[in-house]
């Protein structure tokens, strides 16, 4: 027996062991995992998060900003009549932004971002722009989509939606 | 009788032993039965451990009693802390001592941490309580952020608003930790729900492991930390009932009515109801993280976060660094110590309010290098500033002041430690609307 158990890679005791410690991590892991999914809680949707319908487009004259704050964004009408919808949030860390109209600008009052008119920094400590919603002009009424953040670091003239 | 119903009946003659009895199996608990007299000195640990658990303690009971009363959802957490204040019967004592007993934590766990420092604390083996001190500072820091959400009101809206995007800036885990607890694509009832379970179930967990096992090791450490006594000579040791007993009860009561008597003339503070389309102008964090808020102002935020967080890596490896076991015990280590902690915090009395004014007025790294990218203009460039800054400070302790390992480490983290304050006075006085600097009144 005793020589049998030489030639062996190892005795009974020692694989038995080996495979009850592989066995218990394998149930931690599992454990483990299932906690975390159970955590993970679903996406609560409301009012912000969908398709939100701005209004006719004849509404907003160029060179205007609205803010929509069910829909968490401003509807920004450029001189040339494009449209752009930025998010509400600062880049910064995440507070309103406030538009300031007397002097041009979305102001955030955490920590003194700054953004002109179409969204980039003029401020920091703001890294980026402000992110984006996609906007659609369907049969003359503006369509903007707030499940679709998109981020960008500045103004491209691209990024405007026209009629 | 049989054995166990010996320990479960017996009781001693006279009322004074019996009670001894009862206090005793509690107390030598935590305590040994004799402690050295010179540990009895109140002016060594000035009882900042000690308070810091009752302060724990309390937190337990008077959270447990607001379980009771708090709702954790969007719709009803804010009227139920105004039921609180107004209608139930002790609501805004209990509330109050919750906040403020909360607010001293922080403060009574901070100067632990700056004595256990200062006395060399951390030698002689106690290096693994060192790392579980700091691990409970963090703990309560946690703590006063989970728990700050609860009420729901704009302070609380806000600041959890800023802390989590913060996080999000942290490479590798920190956007899939930020979307972990917010469960959504805002503050809201995700955010909320998985506060309170941390709050009051996660933590209060940790807290009493991490804590017991604090206490514990103090003692398999040999005690408190003490100077090695001089040659030849014999400490002499007292025992714990009564004269340790005695200051830790006075202590205690003393404490906790001053405590009772601020909480009911200062009630905690609640704001107006949570308002995701207004942040408050200024929108300041706590006071406590305050320090961090003015160095998100002047440099961008994985920086902000990387410059505290390797001075806190640099704390927590001071016992590889500074070994010496002849000076423990000693405060600031010798005399020659406390020279450099005074003279660095002068330094950084004087230092951080000049680098505050130059940043904000004149100073505007990313103007100043527009080809670079802001990661490295508003952020590398300022770390490395500041980390060359703290280094320059220790080695000119080291060679000017002619000071050892031990001295010099203890200017810098003077110097660290004073900075902190500072920059947490120039948040919490000298920021105004828009984030302004201001003078206070
Ligand atoms: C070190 C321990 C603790 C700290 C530092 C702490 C801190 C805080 C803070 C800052 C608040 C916000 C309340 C305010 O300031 O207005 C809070 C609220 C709350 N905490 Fe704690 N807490 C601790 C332990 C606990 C424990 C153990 C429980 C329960 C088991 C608890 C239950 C609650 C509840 C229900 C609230 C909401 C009520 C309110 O906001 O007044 N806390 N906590
Ligand atoms: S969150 Fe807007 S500037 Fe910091």
């Amino acid at each position: 027996m005793s020589q049998q158990n030489n030639t062996l890679p190892m005795n009974r005791r020692d694989f038995l062991k080996m495979g009850a410690t592989a066995l218990s991590l394998l149930a931690a892991l599992e454990v483990g995992g299932a906690s975390l999914m159970f955590m993970q809680p679903r996406r609560l949707d409301g009012v912000f998060g969908g398709v939100v319908t701005a209004g006719p487009a004849d509404s907003f004259p160029p060179g205007s900003v609205t803010h929509f704050p069910d829909g968490r964004f401003y509807l920004i009408r450029a001189a040339d009549g494009g449209f752009l919808a930025v998010y509400q949030r600062c880049t910064h860390l995440g507070c309103t932004v406030n538009w300031e109209a007397d002097q041009n600008r979305f102001f955030c009052p955490c920590h003194a971002s700054a953004f002109d008119m179409l969204g980039s920094v003029a401020n920091p400590p703001a890294p980026r722009a402000l992110d984006l919603f996609p906007v659609s002009i369907t049969d003359g009424s503006v369509v903007v989509n707030t499940a679709d953040i998109q981020t960008r670091d500045e103004f491209t003239p691209a990024q405007l939606a026209y009629a | 009788m049989t054995n166990w119903k010996k320990r479960l009946f017996y009781s001693p003659a006279d009322d004074r032993s019996r009670m001894r009895a009862v206090a005793n199996n509690l107390i030598l608990h935590l305590h040994p039965t004799k402690v050295p007299a010179p540990a009895l000195k109140w002016t060594y640990t000035w009882g900042l451990g000690g308070i810091s658990a009752l302060l724990a303690l309390l937190q337990i009971l008077t959270g447990v009693l607001l379980m009771f009363r708090y709702d954790a959802s969007v719709e009803r957490a804010y009227t139920s802390i105004q039921t609180i204040e107004t209608q139930v019967l002790f609501g805004s004592l209990v509330r109050g001592l919750h906040h403020w007993s909360a607010n001293l934590l922080i403060v009574t766990a901070f100067l632990h941490l700056i004595r256990v420092f200062l006395t060399g604390g951390f030698k002689k083996g106690r290096a693994t309580n060192w790392l579980i001190g700091i691990g409970l500072l963090l703990l309560v820091m946690t703590f006063n952020f989970t728990g700050y959400l609860l009420p729901w009101d704009q302070l609380a809206f806000w600041a959890i608003t800023v802390g989590t995007s913060l996080l999000s800036y942290l490479p590798a885990a920190g956007t899939a930790v930020a979307n972990f607890l917010l469960a959504g694509p805002e503050v809201g009832q995700g955010a909320l729900r998985n506060f309170y379970a941390i709050h009051v179930a996660v933590l209060p967990a940790l807290l009493i492991i991490m804590m017991s096992y604090h206490f514990w090791k103090v003692r398999k450490d040999g005690g408190i930390s003490q100077p090695n006594p001089p040659a030849r000579s014999r400490v002499t040791r007292l025992t714990t009932i009564p004269h340790l007993v005695q200051i830790e009860f006075t202590a205690a009561v003393v404490l906790l009515t001053s405590l009772v008597v601020w909480a009911m003339l200062v009630p905690a503070p609640l704001e107006a109801l949570a308002n995701p389309n207004h942040p408050p102008n200024p929108a300041k964090a706590a006071w406590y993280f305050m320090g961090l808020q003015e160095l998100l102002l002047h440099m961008h935020p994985l920086a902000a976060m990387m410059l505290p967080g390797a001075a806190l890596t640099a704390i927590a490896a001071i016992p590889l660094w500074d070994k010496r076991e002849e000076d423990i015990g000693v405060y600031f280590r010798s005399q020659k110590g406390g020279i450099t902690a005074v003279t660095a915090a002068i330094l950084a009395i004087a230092l951080i309010p000049i680098l505050v004014i130059v940043d904000e007025l004149w100073l505007d790294l990313p103007a100043l290098m527009p080809a670079l990218p802001i990661l490295i203009a508003n952020g590398l460039i300022p770390l490395l500033l500041s980390l060359g800054g703290l280094a320059a400070i220790y080695f000119l302790f080291r060679v000017i002041g002619r000071a050892n390992r031990g001295e010099a480490t203890v200017g810098l983290f003077t110097f660290l430690i004073v900075s902190l304050i500072m920059l947490t006075n120039v948040g919490v006085f000298f920021r105004g609307a828009n984030m302004a600097l201001v003078m206070p009144f």
